[in-house]
């Protein structure tokens, strides 16, 4: 067989996946691009205006209290989710008995679809009869209105994201796994401890880990919207809950102003590239590949 | 070429051509041979939509010429102007009455003035309210398949006998605002047990607070939110939630079920009166079919007296999008839904009262809401008021449905709310007013 054959039947193979991407990726790319510089409301020709829908963004009361609600959230969700995700892929690591089942267990809730789950949690979060609040006037708490106190709604979708850290668990239950175990019995020859194991052992080994999670959960941060879309309708209360991709959508889709949602839709990915690279930027000095 | 990639050629081949001819015939828009087929795009689902289905049979089977092609779908109004764009709309769309102008200055529509005369489906034919909401000066953008109109439910066994009738019920806000203040009951740590009444349940329509104090959204043709009829109306809103306070609203509606479920507010009697729809009867005969109630229209202010036997309407309505394909034979079926049997016993199936100016005796005897010659009477009051004609009107139905839940809340004054929503909707009215003019 030459090679030019080779590369023919090459192609032939690869042809799924360079027309998908041309006509299901790049396209619609570009034509948003191109498309965030006119007024379009799909039953028209588009109207070149040039920059004035990224101008009218930047004067756009809503669209900034839904930017900062986004950030919020980010902040909020991604060391959250973080946090538990890493500390119960530790305890996933442990050798017991029955682990198997323990991983599948904690893996379960990610896979309950996204709207199933707005809606369980509606009821679990709720001021009245919610079992969170129940649980919490046992113990002597007087318990806020998650779901109907603008202080507090935020609040309730980052508690939800947690739930969410089954997929990243799993990566780093996958990470913690490749760290040689000989690393933990030269540090228990030095008599290290549990915490000096896991601040000076596990954290560095799997920090490539950490950076990749950290990285996908900014992005799922910041274009949430079928858990708020489902719980808070309208970003209700006062749009306290009123996210990014919940404000683009109601523009393409209920304002009819694709134009204006494309804008939008570039500007989010600016956020998440400039958020992305400060993540690489930081991780330089703090993630250690084993190359190195 | 060798014998593998010949027969892999083969399959390609017989893949490719039996997609193009079972494609074809899957997305063909022939349901029925030797009639033309109009596809009819509806978004009811459930009973309200068979009953709509029974209808589509009716009129496919009372004549051999047109064939209706029913699909009841979800997201009919984005997936219509979607399907518009793509060039192959359905020929009958139903939506709702308040998108109607959006769709319109979208140039979404087509014009159904012509059709609708040559039929005899003028503004005399329908209780005038009901057709003007969807006309603009000479041009009429739909017609209507149900309508509403929403009156104040209340429930007997919650209020003081001298005031449990229809007859003696409050006629005014004072008054009901007095009754509130003397039937709801709150426990001393200050949690509600039962409201009067609440302006935020069912939180429906919270553009209607500021004319029902007679305000116009739309002054002088352009989106007025902080007037002073509106900032009366937020301070009355205020006023409830001042009165029990916003964290004991907001705990006591997070317990509300829904509507459309026995954990009803009105239902499992956590308030004794109620804002809603001829619709409201329906859920009361499935959910609770013992419960006694009534409905009045909502009281009116004192010193508004012109104001009295105000109602909100609402409309589902057909259209034809710009491009339907055979929009003559769909204006037939439209027609055949307008005349008066049809749509009598399509508005009695729904639970709704009838757009049509007559009214047969029958229908109201027959009718399972035993409140609907009031539904009908609000329908025709002077003070019945619909959805601003306006593609913009969401942007403002939007925005003061924001300021409410501002107040609501006591995240804001009546006035800094409604000034705020102000602000915003002159910017985006700017824009959308050059968006129109530029397309």
């Amino acid at each position: 067989m030459n090679s030019r054959h080779e590369a023919r039947i090459g192609i032939l193979f690869a042809l799924p996946w360079i027309l998908g991407f041309v006509l299901l990726l790049a396209y619609p790319l570009v034509f948003s691009l191109v498309t965030s510089f006119t007024n379009f409301s799909v039953l028209r020709e588009p109207k070149w205006i040039g920059l004035s829908n990224y101008q009218e963004l930047m004067s756009d009361g809503v669209f900034l209290t839904a930017l900062q609600n986004t950030l919020l959230y980010t902040i909020g969700a991604v060391p959250l989710g973080t946090v538990l995700a890493i500390a119960l892929a530790m305890l996933l690591n442990a050798k017991v008995k029955g682990m198997a089942v323990y991983r599948t267990l904690l893996f379960l809730p990610t896979l309950v679809p996204m709207v199933a789950q707005a809606t369980l949690f509606l009821w679990v979060f709720n001021g009245d009869y919610g079992l969170l609040n129940a649980a919490l006037r046992g113990i002597g708490f007087s318990p806020p209105n998650w779901l109907g106190d603008p202080a507090w709604a935020k609040w309730t979708l980052i508690l939800i994201a947690a739930w969410g850290c089954g997929q990243a668990m799993l990566i780093y239950l996958a990470g913690l796994q490749d760290v040689p175990a000989n690393l933990y019995e030269a540090a228990d020859l030095d008599g290290a401890k549990l915490w000096h194991k896991t601040r000076h052992i596990t954290l560095p080994m799997i920090s490539p880990v950490i950076l990749f999670n950290v990285i996908m959960a900014i992005i799922g941060s910041i274009q949430v919207f079928a858990v708020p879309q489902v719980m808070f309708p309208g970003g209700a209360p006062a749009r306290s809950t009123y996210m990014f991709a919940m404000y683009l959508y109601d523009n393409a889709f209920l304002y009819q102003r694709m134009g204006y949602a494309s804008a939008m839709g570039w500007v989010m990915f600016l956020i998440i590239l400039a958020l992305t690279l400060a993540a690489l930027r930081l991780s330089e000095r703090h993630v250690h590949y084993e190359t190195q | 070429m060798r014998p593998q990639s010949k027969l892999a050629l083969l399959i390609v081949l017989i893949l490719t051509v039996g997609a193009a001819v079972l494609g074809e015939r899957v997305v063909s828009r022939e349901a029925s041979p030797g009639r033309v087929t109009v596809v009819y795009w509806e978004k009811w689902t459930g009973q309200e939509g068979e009953e709509m289905r029974k209808v589509v049979d009716a009129f496919n089977r009372s004549q051999d010429r047109i064939f209706v092609k029913y699909l009841s779908i979800s997201g009919v109004d984005q997936k219509t102007i979607l399907a518009s764009g793509g060039g192959n709309p359905p020929d009958v769309a139903g939506i709702w009455q308040e998108q109607v102008f959006q769709f319109a200055d979208l140039g979404a529509l087509t014009d159904l003035t012509a059709m609708a005369n040559a039929a005899g489906l003028t503004r005399d034919y329908y209780i005038p309210a009901y057709y003007d909401a969807l006309s603009e000066g000479e041009t009429l953008w739909a017609l209507p398949s149900t309508p509403a109109s929403i009156g104040l439910h209340v429930r007997p066994d919650l209020v003081p006998s001298e005031v449990a009738t229809p007859e003696t019920f409050p006629e005014t806000i004072e008054e009901l605002d007095a009754l509130n203040d003397r039937i709801s009951k709150q426990n001393a740590d200050g949690s509600l047990v039962m409201a009067g009444f609440l302006p935020s349940n069912p939180g429906w329509w919270h553009w209607g607070w500021g004319p029902l104090f007679g305000a116009d959204l739309f002054k002088g043709g352009n989106p007025t939110l902080n007037g002073p009829e509106t900032v009366r109306a937020f301070e009355w809103i205020a006023r409830y939630s001042k009165k029990f306070g916003p964290q004991a609203v907001q705990n006591f509606q997070s317990g509300f079920g829904n509507f459309a479920s026995p954990q009803d507010p009105f239902m499992t009697g956590k308030v004794a009166t109620e804002i809603n729809g001829v619709w409201k009867a329906n859920y009361i005969r499935v959910y609770q079919p013992d419960l006694k109630w009534f409905a009045v229209p909502m009281p009116y202010p004192k010193d508004r007296p012109d104001l009295k036997g105000h109602s909100l309407l609402s409309q589902d309505v057909l259209v034809i999008p710009r491009g339907a394909k055979r929009a003559k034979e769909a204006f037939e079926f439209i027609a055949f839904v307008q005349r008066q049997d049809v749509m009598e016993g399509l508005c009695s199936a729904h639970g709704k009262n009838s757009p049509l100016n007559e009214v047969s005796e029958a229908f109201f005897e027959n009718h399972p809401n035993k409140a609907i010659r009031l539904f009908d009477q609000l329908a025709r009051s002077p003070n019945a008021i619909y959805p601003s004609r306006s593609g913009f009107f969401p942007r403002v139905s939007g925005e003061l449905a924001n300021a409410f839940q501002e107040v609501n809340t006591g995240l804001k004054t009546p006035k800094q709310a409604l000034d705020d929503a102000q602000a915003r909707i002159d910017g985006l009215w700017k824009t959308y007013r050059e968006q129109v003019a530029r397309s």
